[in-house]
């Protein structure tokens, strides 16, 4: 209880002289946060090529993830294409295909938005109970990201697109896999970015450099990594990832298909598994994320006792539309054991659905679109743990 | 064309509107400008480019190519490409996917969702197979092959007979079991309409109960990347909530092993590497082409092509159990010897190597590409 040789005593830091600029000329975190990564689970897929791993959600705070740490999904693995070499056709229903180098994007009039990129696999394993202990693992599946790109509907006008609603854009990478996915004229003309920067750097290998799709609200896998064509089409294409895929089998066998938007969805992100309470009972700041992928959250509700009573958690900031939003409660914890959950609402008035309520519509076979309230039991030592509740 | 302009111009008046609203709204950002006409931008893609590019095949058949391909011949190439994941009759290797069977199993517990059982269009199949497969020699198959190897699959769902011919002509008769099972998007009327809805804020239930504790706990290693094991623990000794709070306070509440992170030590800094280890370091770059069909390494083991351990010094054809093409054969018994020039001169071209090798890699054509993928191998002796 004496005084803190931290403070009373010289350090190292004081009074040596530290390393100088450039001593990284693209810096990394510091060491003391290296534990902040991205992480997969090996036994879910059959090879690391053809996977995905999760965004450490559990560590961060505010709504932008770091390039480096938002997770990645490749098909047959992540390419290196030069800007140099890169191409993008567009093709099919339209006045005059064409070619574009990175160049020529690089003159088209851009914008900039803020969006989350959400896999429809996320919290996917949870249908058939609690199963992953780590809130990376349950909900890690998604980014944040500013884009910079230019508007889909400009390069359809370019090539004389046929835009009228009952046409499609089919998109498909370079890579291996292709990974082609069909969009409906109307959305590729209302917010979809063909994006090349992300948080105001070049896109990552991981994530589709030079060039990427993005499709705000809908799931990961229609946001084309390594584009290299857009085809107008008289119907959808109906590819493996759009059929075989990304559909969602429901309880009599039946499924749905051309599920495309992400519903609202949120999870507190802290304490979590990972992240469990360390300093016992007093100040404790709860912390999560929401989004939705129908517009802007505007209303986040916490439970402390498995959702006998909710109270209104703050935001951060005002959601952007189609992106996350940050939310805290900050209380005085006596020490008892809680059962943390949260609830987002959305401007549409959607309400996140229990588990139970997903259950009654869907089944448990859908492997997809599980965006259900999870459920955190914290003990009176403060670690969490996923559970499942009555 | 002017119809489409005049409807382009009603949509951009729409995004305007949309976008002043949002002004008044607060947002000030407004979109990118559209101007009159277009920017000029790009060039004209060339017929043969769209052709190369634009393969994509429809559910109704537009985009086959010509060419056909009967069972049997589709059982060979689907033996020589695909079986190494798939299985031989297409039922699946490890966690690849099942390709065959699972009939009436979509209302079950796990359903099998195979090409027979799930997929709706033949036309996804050929599309697939033709433009993404086999894993790691992606767009190498011909028409033939994949109207041969897309029979097959058909064959061994049962859905056609031994002498069944796949053709553009042939296609649109075979009949997708699932072709119906498929409901577009209704969660807007089953779902949105009752889940939007001002929700409950007190006393919303009497008691919660925990049903069931976390499966799996994640534990992350010193070493890095994550490890799951089972977690003992049962919900037997955990309270129930009331709103007046828990049930009780377990005095030593069990706790599971959790991950807590862990204070990292700060990373040892890597040596830069120099000559002959950048030379390896640029091998492992190049092996990337590689690695989807062979393992190098410590327990590697044979995947579409043999592993590659100890590769250079080792007579040709020599690995156990992998099914070598008859040139490999040949010369396994001449007792021919991998050197490092033979090694180079087969990665350089290697069809005109070995005529009939099974190995679809197009090979190396930089001199220094070509250099540290043996610096690499030499890397890994027996």
């Amino acid at each position: 209880n004496g005084p803190d040789p931290l403070i009373t005593e010289l350090q190292d830091w004081a009074s040596y002289t530290g390393v100088g600029v450039d001593e990284t000329p693209y810096g990394m975190p510091i060491s003391f946060e290296s534990h902040v990564v991205r992480r997969n689970v090996e036994w879910l897929t059959a090879s690391p090529i053809s996977s995905i791993n999760f965004t450490p959600i559990h560590a961060l705070d505010g709504t932008i993830t770091p390039q480096g740490c938002a997770f990645e999904r490749h098909h047959s693995g992540a390419i290196e294409l030069s800007k140099q070499d890169f191409r993008l056709m567009i093709n099919g229903l339209v006045d005059q295909p064409l070619v574009f180098t990175y160049d020529d994007l690089m003159r088209f009039p851009r914008e900039n938005h803020v969006y989350f990129c959400e896999c429809a696999a996320n919290t996917g394993m949870e249908w058939a109970g609690a199963q992953l202990n780590g809130v990376q693992f349950t909900h890690g599946m998604i980014h944040n990201m500013e884009y910079t790109g230019v508007p889909l509907r400009t390069l359809l006008q370019e090539a004389g697109a046929d835009i009228s609603t009952d046409k499609w854009v089919y998109v498909e990478g370079a890579d291996a896999s292709s990974n082609g996915r069909s969009i409906p004229m109307d959305k590729a003309l209302d917010d979809v970015l063909v994006a090349f920067k992300a948080n105001g750097e070049a896109l990552r290998m991981e994530h589709g450099y030079p060039v990427r799709l993005v499709v705000p609200g809908w799931e990961g896998n229609m946001w084309v990594k390594w584009l290299r064509r857009i085809e107008v089409t008289d119907m959808a294409v109906e590819s493996r990832e759009e059929t075989s895929k990304y559909t969602d089998v429901l309880e009599d066998g039946t499924a749905r298909k051309w599920t495309w938007e992400m519903d609202a969805k949120s999870v507190i992100t802290s304490p979590s598994p990972q992240m469990p309470i360390t300093h016992g009972a007093g100040p404790l700041v709860i912390s999560g994320l929401a989004w939705s992928g129908h517009g802007q959250i505007t209303r986040v509700d916490v439970s402390k006792d498995g959702g006998i009573t909710w109270e209104t958690a703050r935001l951060g900031k005002q959601g952007d539309t189609k992106a996350l939003t940050r939310f805290y409660v900050d209380m005085d914890w006596d020490g008892a054991p809680m059962l943390l959950q949260s609830r987002a609402i959305d401007d549409t008035g959607y309400v996140q659905p229990t588990k139970e309520q997903l259950r009654e519509k869907r089944g448990e076979n859908s492997v997809y679109h599980n965006n259900c309230i999870q459920t955190w039991y914290v003990n009176a030592q403060g670690i969490a743990e996923n559970v499942e509740v009555s | 064309e002017a119809a489409r302009a005049a409807e382009l111009e009603v949509k951009v008046a729409e995004i305007q509107v949309a976008a002043q609203s949002r002004v008044a709204a607060g947002s000030i950002a407004e979109p990118a400008p559209q101007i009159e006409g277009r920017y000029g931008l790009g060039r004209a893609a060339l017929t043969e480019e769209i052709a190369a590019w634009d393969v994509d095949v429809l559910p109704d058949g537009r985009g086959l190519p010509e060419g056909s391909g009967d069972v049997w011949t589709g059982e060979e190439v689907f033996v020589d490409y695909c079986a190494s994941c798939h299985g031989d009759f297409a039922e699946g290797v490890d966690n690849w996917p099942v390709l065959a069977g699972g009939f009436d199993t979509l209302a079950d517990k796990d359903p099998v969702k195979t090409v027979g059982s799930y997929w709706p269009y033949l036309s996804t199949v050929y599309d697939y197979v033709h433009r993404s497969m086999p894993f790691g020699a992606a767009g190498t198959l011909t028409a033939d092959e994949t109207y041969a190897i897309v029979a097959y699959i058909l064959y061994s769902n049962d859905l056609v007979d031994d002498d069944f011919v796949l053709s553009r002509e042939t296609f649109m008769d075979v009949e997708m079991p699932n072709a119906d099972g498929f409901v577009v998007d209704d969660r807007a009327d089953t779902e949105y309409s009752e889940w939007r809805t001002e929700p409950c804020m007190e006393n919303c239930k009497e008691e919660v109960q925990i049903k069931m504790r976390s499966v799996f706990l994640v534990e992350t290693p010193p070493e890095g990347g994550s490890n799951s094991v089972m977690n003992p623990a049962t919900v037997d000794d955990l309270p129930s909530f009331t709103a007046q709070g828990p049930s009780f306070i377990p005095t030593a509440a069990p706790a599971p092993d959790v991950a807590v992170e862990p204070a990292a030590d700060p990373a040892p800094t890597p040596a830069e590497p120099a000559g002959e280890d950048a030379l390896i370091a640029q091998g492992e770059k190049v092996f990337r082409k590689c690695k989807a069909c062979h393992a190098v390494g410590d327990g590697a083991k044979n995947k579409v092509g043999p592993h590659l351990n100890g590769v250079i010094g080792r007579t040709f054809g020599a690995v156990n159990g992998f099914k070598y093409s008859d040139g490999f054969v040949e010369a396994n018994a001449e007792g021919k010897t991998w050197t490092v020039e033979e090694m180079t001169a087969f990665l350089a071209n290697p069809k005109s190597y070995m005529a009939g090798t099974k190995m679809a890699f197009a090979g190396l054509k930089k001199e220094e590409d070509l250099a540290a993928i043996v610096a690499y191998l030499l890397s890994f002796p027996e």
